[in-house]
This record gives structure tokens, sequence and C-alpha cells, in this order.
């Protein structure tokens, strides 16, 4: 057997400080096989494969590739051992084409060739059915272009094993479809490959055998056509889980944030969000799909009053006959606070907007609530007990409320900053990707929290990328396209694939 | 597959985080830095000054507390510099680079030499006084509040601008000493009421330099509950850390720039004053005397922590002053003095990477 074996690591152990990442973990990758990675957030999968791909370096334990063992010390290392990665934040010159970014850091001949280069790019692309032109530029490419870039950049390496890093997880359905494609021909074509996930259907449409980690820890491989989704789940968690989502029926249903003819441009003076009209309604949840930077962000900031509006109103309803209407449009932040308006909002980047990476969990606490206390002094008690309840509550692992923020793992991040959104009984909340980085039974608590909302009469709006989420919690969902409302459907009669079309640009181009 | 393993056979070394240190063996690692450092002193001395290293040592500790004077000195200019880096602390923490203190300090020190000529012999004693600090804190104030303005308004950097304020302060001196230069032709201000100490600090605590330490503890202690504790401490940090989680809890970012910018320079402001009205009871273009740059060095190693603040300003302040006394006493260059205290910081900070760090050794075996 040992010859088939490309890649054996034995005893594998990674730490960082006294998180132990990676705790004796065994894994085999057979040659021309396609193995899934199967593990919640945080079970070490990404750690586990930067490991063969040179970037960490094991604590404790042997790789062996091709039954020799190695030492992989840097990313060249593990080229020069035929290894490639594609990792989950690309990699790529914007400016540069395609090819001169595969051929970047490489070391050839004097002259450069580019016909060569393109030719060979081109002989790559058509034995694995990829789509690519060589001297496209990347900031004119999609993600999934982008994506296509990166595996050819690591083929044209000579890479005989591949391991992606959640590469679905920016993709549409059809592009998810064309991605395993080419997967499958690289896999006839004799080349291993490794694809870390925590999608399960993902894994049983595409993989042959599936390792799974648990908190580091190794728990077993089985061949995916002896796995269920049941079956898997049950070896992520280490329990048995319900994958449902308990969505009732949308009451006292009433108009409480109305957008019309927004636009807005970012800083850079693109127009990013382009005549956007909608009404979300208090009591139901409104979910936000789109393929990422088509103006979601954009969008919760303008009615979170974080963005330069251009031209068009947002109207908050405080009541349903329309009597008392505030022009959100006109304020910012503060002043929607001022006024006691309740809007609650987790922004897409946690760190950079919704919280302060090196405050403790406490002073996170305050920063929405900091000015209610008199006097030039900051009061801590509240934040404090409001502190403690949120850790309680959403079972946050920390050493201590005087911990930073940023040491956290980021589910944990989240679980703060969602905590504390919450807790003001928002009569708006909106989110953005709120269980990104989470482990599937916070992801499911978090959901319930959504829902609790909802029948609390809040009105919530959801922006999310896992389109099976999105269509099992929401009530109606808005597709955004390229700045634009594609489409605004009922979450219980649509289906993946009509979002899917909806989210590269409409009805008129399919 | 026929790949070459190029890397079989290799001894690498790797570095490993910590999981913890005991304190023991954490300081022991520090001392066993200390006594490198005064080695490897030691050899730079004999080398290039062919002196006794010892006597040096010597030397420099004679010079710092040798006497009675040379200790209040050397407190004197601690409590100096140290004041200087606390005022840098709020604006550092709002990552606002304020590298201007050094011109915050003349504008300061210039508006205290102006109210003693002018108005020093007339007024009484403790009005005097309390003019020259509040006045002398509002001309720190004001240099402060230019660059906070144009870094708030229209995003221009800051690192620049207050450099540049440095050099307009510099000169702004220079046309000072011109109309009160004393005596006439000399280029120089002089000591001012020199007969009368009109708007000299008066003895405290028995020492001249008593009212400062008192000043400079208040102030430290001010700016520590402010960091600490007030509103707007909290909200300087937030903006510091992100302008868009500040925009996002309703903190009027402009606002806060130039309103801790203004505390910023107050307080070098007011080391001007303790410097002029406090020590030298003169002003020059080296008043200064760069201390607004060394207060950089000691807010950042002190990671604005204020006790840690004091020690290393005193650790500095004390090589400096026996600098100036190993240079007369074994005819050397006051430079010498820094080459020692270059090579003290690096081990200092160099064997913090060993607390926090350990090498391991790997070899790789053939299978």
């Amino acid at each position: 057997m040992s010859e088939t074996n490309v890649i054996e690591l034995k005893n594998v152990t990674k730490r960082f400080g006294d998180v132990v990442a990676n705790d004796n973990v065994n894994l085999t990758l057979r040659k021309g096989e396609i193995l899934s990675i199967l593990g919640e957030n945080g079970s070490g999968k990404t750690t586990l494969m930067n490991m063969l791909s040179g970037i960490y370096f094991p604590d404790e334990g042997t790789i062996k590739v091709n039954g020799k063992e190695v030492l992989i010390q840097s990313p060249k290392d593990a080229f020069d051992l035929g290894i490639g990665m594609i990792h989950q934040h690309f990699k790529l010159i914007n400016i540069l084409t395609a090819a001169e970014n595969i051929i970047l850091g490489l070391h050839g001949s004097a002259r450069l060739n580019m016909k060569e280069v393109e030719k060979k790019i081109n002989e790559l692309t058509s034995r694995y059915g990829f789509d690519l032109n060589p001297s496209q530029k990347i900031y004119s490419m999609s993600v999934s272009q982008k994506q296509t870039v990166e595996i050819v950049k690591v083929l044209y390496r000579g890479a005989e094993i591949l391991i992606l890093d959640e590469p679905t997880a920016v993709l549409t359905p059809q592009e998810t479809d064309k991605l395993f494609d080419v997967l499958r021909s690289m896999r006839d074509n004799g080349k291993s490959i490794i694809i870390i996930t925590h999608k399960l259907n993902e894994v049983l449409e595409i993989s042959d055998r599936v390792s799974v980690l648990r908190k580091g820890k190794y728990i077993g491989t089985v061949n995916t056509c002896d796995a269920t989704q049941e079956s898997l789940t049950e070896m992520m968690v280490g329990e048995k889980v319900s994958l449902d989502i308990d969505r009732s029926k949308p009451e006292n249903v009433e108009r409480r944030i109305e957008v019309r003819g927004l636009n807005v441009r970012n800083n850079e003076g693109y127009h990013v969000l382009k005549d956007i009209s909608f009404t979300a309604n208090a009591g139901e949840i409104l979910g936000i799909a789109g393929i990422s930077g088509n103006g979601q962000k954009e969008l919760l900031e303008a009615i979170g009053g974080l963005q330069h509006i251009e031209s068009g109103e947002i109207l908050y309803y405080t009541k349903h006959d329309g009597n008392v209407i505030e022009k959100l449009h006109k304020m910012e932040a503060g002043d929607i606070f001022d006024l006691g308006i309740r809007l609650s909002f987790v922004p897409e980047d946690r760190l950079g907007m919704g919280l302060v990476g090196s405050m403790d969990i406490t002073d996170n606490m305050m920063i929405r609530s900091y000015k209610k206390s008199s006097g030039i002094f900051t009061d801590r008690k509240a934040p404090h007990q409001l502190a403690s309840d949120v850790v309680d509550k959403l079972e946050v692992v920390t050493p201590s409320l005087e911990t930073p923020v940023r040491r956290l793992s980021g589910g944990n991040v989240q679980k703060v900053l969602v905590g504390r959104e919450i807790a003001s009984a928002p009569r708006v909340l909106m989110v953005a990707y709120p269980v990104r980085g989470l482990d599937i039974n916070s992801s499911y608590a978090i959901y319930n929290l959504l829902n609790e909302q909802k029948r609390a009469g809040a009105c919530v709006m959801c922006v999310g990328e896992d389109l099976d989420v999105l269509l099992s919690l929401c009530d109606r969902i808005l597709v955004l396209a390229g700045g634009r409302v594609s489409g605004i459907v009922n979450a219980r009669e649509s289906t993946k694939e009509e979002l899917g079309l909806l989210m590269t640009g409409g009805k008129e181009n399919a | 597959m026929s790949k070459q393993n190029k890397t079989s056979g290799r001894t690498v070394i790797h570095m490993e985080k910590r999981n913890s240190i005991s304190r023991s063996k954490a300081w022991a690692i520090r001392l066993t830095a200390v006594l490198l450092s005064l080695i490897v002193c030691a050899i730079v001395i004999v080398a290039i000054t062919k002196q006794n290293p010892l006597q040096v040592y010597a030397g420099i500790i004679q010079g710092a507390v040798g006497s009675k004077r040379r200790i209040w000195v050397t407190v004197r200019e601690t409590v100096v510099l140290l004041v200087i880096a606390v005022g840098l602390v709020p604006a550092f923490r709002m990552r606002f680079w304020n590298i201007g203190a050094e011109g915050q300090i003349l504008m300061g020190g210039a508006a205290s030499a102006a109210l003693m000529i002018y108005l020093g012999n007339t007024l009484p004693l403790p009005v005097a006084l309390l003019l020259i600090i509040v006045v002398s804190a509002i001309a720190g104030m004001l240099w402060g509040i230019i660059p906070a303005f144009f870094k708030a308004y229209f995003n221009t950097n800051e690192t620049l601008f207050t450099l540049m304020m440095n050099y307009v302060a510099t000169q702004i001196i220079n046309f000072l000493i011109c109309i009160w230069e004393n005596p006439k032709g000399s280029n120089t201000v002089g000591v001012i009421n020199s007969k009368t100490k009109g708007g000299w600090f008066p003895r405290v605590f028995g020492s001249e330099y008593g009212l400062s330490v008192l000043i400079v503890l208040v102030v430290t202690i001010l700016i520590t509950l402010y960091m600490n504790y007030s509103k707007h401490g909290y909200e300087l940090a937030v903006v510091g850390e992100s302008t868009d989680t500040a925009r996002y809890a309703g903190i009027n970012v402009k606002n806060v720039i130039i309103r801790t910018m203004c505390l910023s320079g107050a307080v070098c402001g007011l080391a001007g004053a303790l410097i002029v009205s406090g020590a030298s009871h003169t002003i020059s273009t080296s008043t200064a005397g760069g201390r607004g740059f060394t207060a950089i060095i000691v807010a950042w190693m002190s990671k604005f922590n204020p006790a840690a603040m004091l020690i290393v300003s005193l650790f500095l302040v004390f090589m400096q002053q026996g600098s100036i006394q190993i240079a007369t006493q074994f005819g050397l260059n006051e430079n010498a003095s820094d080459i020692i205290t270059g090579i003290l910081l690096f081990f200092l900070i160099g064997c913090e990477f060993f607390v926090n760090y350990k090498l391991s050794v790997y070899r790789e075996k053939e299978a």
C-alpha cells in the first residue's frame, strides 16, 4: 500500500501558546483521490494543511511525502515536493495578467517569452477543462476566475498534490459545479487532491474519502460511499445535532425600514449601490444574498448611518400608520443613537468596525453605551455585568473578561459582537455573515437568536453566504448583483438555483 | 513520482513561541542580558578608548548621583523627560504620530520666557507662576492644534506636519532671541531676572526643583486617570484602533483628534515652562534639546505604562548625566556614553525575544 500513499502524517501536533491546534493527527492521502478534510471552524483543518504547505512548522510528529520523511520549512520546500495550496484568500496582484501572476516568482531563462508561457497555460487549461484567458488582468476577473488562476498557478509549478482551503465559500452554485468538474478531471489525470470544507453536501458530492477533525483531534476517515450527512455531522460535532432551523410564520408584520432609490459611491468613487429600493418589515427576517462585494456591506452601512449617501431616502417607521418617520439617510450613526432608535448592526469586519481588538470584552461592551452614563468618567459596572452575561449565555471561550478580544478565536469574537448587539433589544437588527467562523452548535444558536428577535418584533436583515441557510432561515431574500437589486424572492418557495442565477446578474442573463 | 527531494538530511533550527515561562527564568534571562551587555560595553570601551571600563562605569555613576546637587539635577531631568512622554501618550494612543513635541516645548518655553521678561518683576510670584504655567500650556496647545486641525479636516500626514512645525518653532525662537538678547550683541537671552528671580520656580521640599517634581507628579496622575477612566480616554483609544469602529460607535472622530492634540500639546508646552522657569531661566533654540524625540522612545519602550516611563526616563537621564562626567574626567567625547546606552538598550530589548520564544533543533531522518 505504501507506494500509493503520497502523503502520510503521523502524530502531528501544533500548538499556539496554550492552544493545541492539532493534537496527534494522523492522515494519509492516496494517489489519485479526492480527500475531504471535514471539521468545524476552529477544528484545525487549515493549520494542518498549512504545515503541509510550509507556512507552519509542526511541534511534533512526522510528515512523509512519497514514503520519505521530510521537513517542510517554507512554501518553497512544499513546491519542491510537488505540494501546492490554494488559500481561501487569494494571493494575486491585481494589475498583472493571469499569466504574469502564474509565473511570478519562478526562475526562468533570462529572456521572458510570454507566448511560450501562455501556450503552456493554455495546454493546462484545455487538459483539465478550465475556462481562463491568460492575458486577462486580475482586476477585471470574477472571484471564480481568480480562483482558477490560483489553481493553474500551482499546476504550472508542477504540483502533483493540491490542497484547496474552502474553495466553494465564495462561489455561486453554478460555479461550484464547474469547479467540481475540473477537480474530477484532475483526479482522473492522476493528481491527488485535498479539499478543506465544512459543507456536508459538497463532501458527499466530490470526495472519495473523508477525514474528520474535531477540536484539533483526528477522529477518523471513512469512505464517502459509506457516509451520510447525519453520520458525518455526528463525527464532526461529537453528538447528534438536529440541523433544523425553527422558522416561525411572521406575525404582526409592519413596515419598519423603507429604502427608496438609494445611490451610494464608496471612498474611491465607485458607484457601489445603484437605485436600491425595498422595504424591510418588523417581525420578519429579510435575507440579503449576493456574491461578496456586490454592495451588501455598503447597503447595511448606509442604513446604519456609516456611508455617505449620494441620493435616495432611507425611512424608519416608528409606527405602522406611518405618522412617525425618521429620515435615516440624513443621519450619522451617532445621531441615530442619540434619537433613541435601537438599531443594532453586526458588521462584516468585526475587528475593523464592530469591536476594538486591543480592548477587553468589558470595554467592547461599552462601545454602544458608554455615552449613557453621566459625568466625565466611564461606568464599567454595567458593561462588566453585560460582558459576563454574554460570556455565560453564548458560551464564549475566553481566559477572562479582561482578555483583549483580538486574542479570542474568530467564533468567540463573533459571539461577543452578536451578544452585545442583541442585548439592546433592537428594533432593527442588521447582521452581516453572522455565523462566519462559528461551529455548528453556535451557528444554530445564532439562528435561533435571530428568530427570537424576529418574534420579538424586530426587523431583521441578514447578509449571508450559505444559500441553504438563507433559504431555511429567512422569510424573504433580496439578491444584489452589481450594486442593483436583481430580485426579491419568497424564501419558502425559491431554490438555490434561482438565487444563483439572480446573483450573477438577474433573469435577463439566464 | 520522480521529484527529487532536496530537503532530506538537513538540520534546521526553528523558533517556537513559549507556552509560558516562570518569572524567575524570565528575570534570569534579563539579568544575563544586562551582564552580557556590560561585558560587550567593556570590550568596546577598551577597544576604542583604552580606558579601564570599570573606572568608566564608576565615572558614569559619579556623574549621575555623585553629589546631592547631581542627584537633584538627575531628578529634574528625569521628571522633565517623563512629563513630555506623558504628554505624548494620548496622541500615541490615538495613533497620531506627534513628533512635534520639540516644537511644542519650545513654544511653551517661549511663552514662559516672555512672561518672565515682561511681567516677572511686577506680578506677585504665585500669580506670575500660575500665569506662566497656564500660558505656556496654551502655547504648546496651539502648536498641537494646527497639525490636528489639518489632520482632521484634510487628512494631512501628521508625522511630516508636526516635524515641520518643529523647524518653525526653532525659527520663532531665533527671532525672539534677537528681541530679547541680553547683553546686546551676545545673541543669547542670558539668565532672565537673575537678580530679582521674578518668575523663577521657588524652593519646594528644600530644592529649587521640588516644584517641578510636584507638578510632574500631578500631571502624570491626571493623565493616567484621563487615559484609563474617562470617556475621553476611551474615545481616543477607540479612534486609535479604528476610525470605522469609532464612527460605528457614534464618536465624532474630528473632535477627538483635535481635543487629544490640545491635551498632548498643552502638556508638552508645560514641559517648556518647567525647563525655562524651573531650571535654565533662559531660552535658546536648544532649550528642548532633543527631549521631544527622546520622550518618544520613553513612551514606546514603556508601552505607555507610567511607572515604566519613570524607570526608562531615569535610565536614559542617568546615562546622559554620566556621559557629561566621563567626557570631562577621561577626555572622552560625550558620544561614548551614547554607545554604552545603545548597547544596553540593544540587549535589554533584544532579550525579550528569548523570553517569548525558544529555539529548537530538528534533524531529518531518512525513511
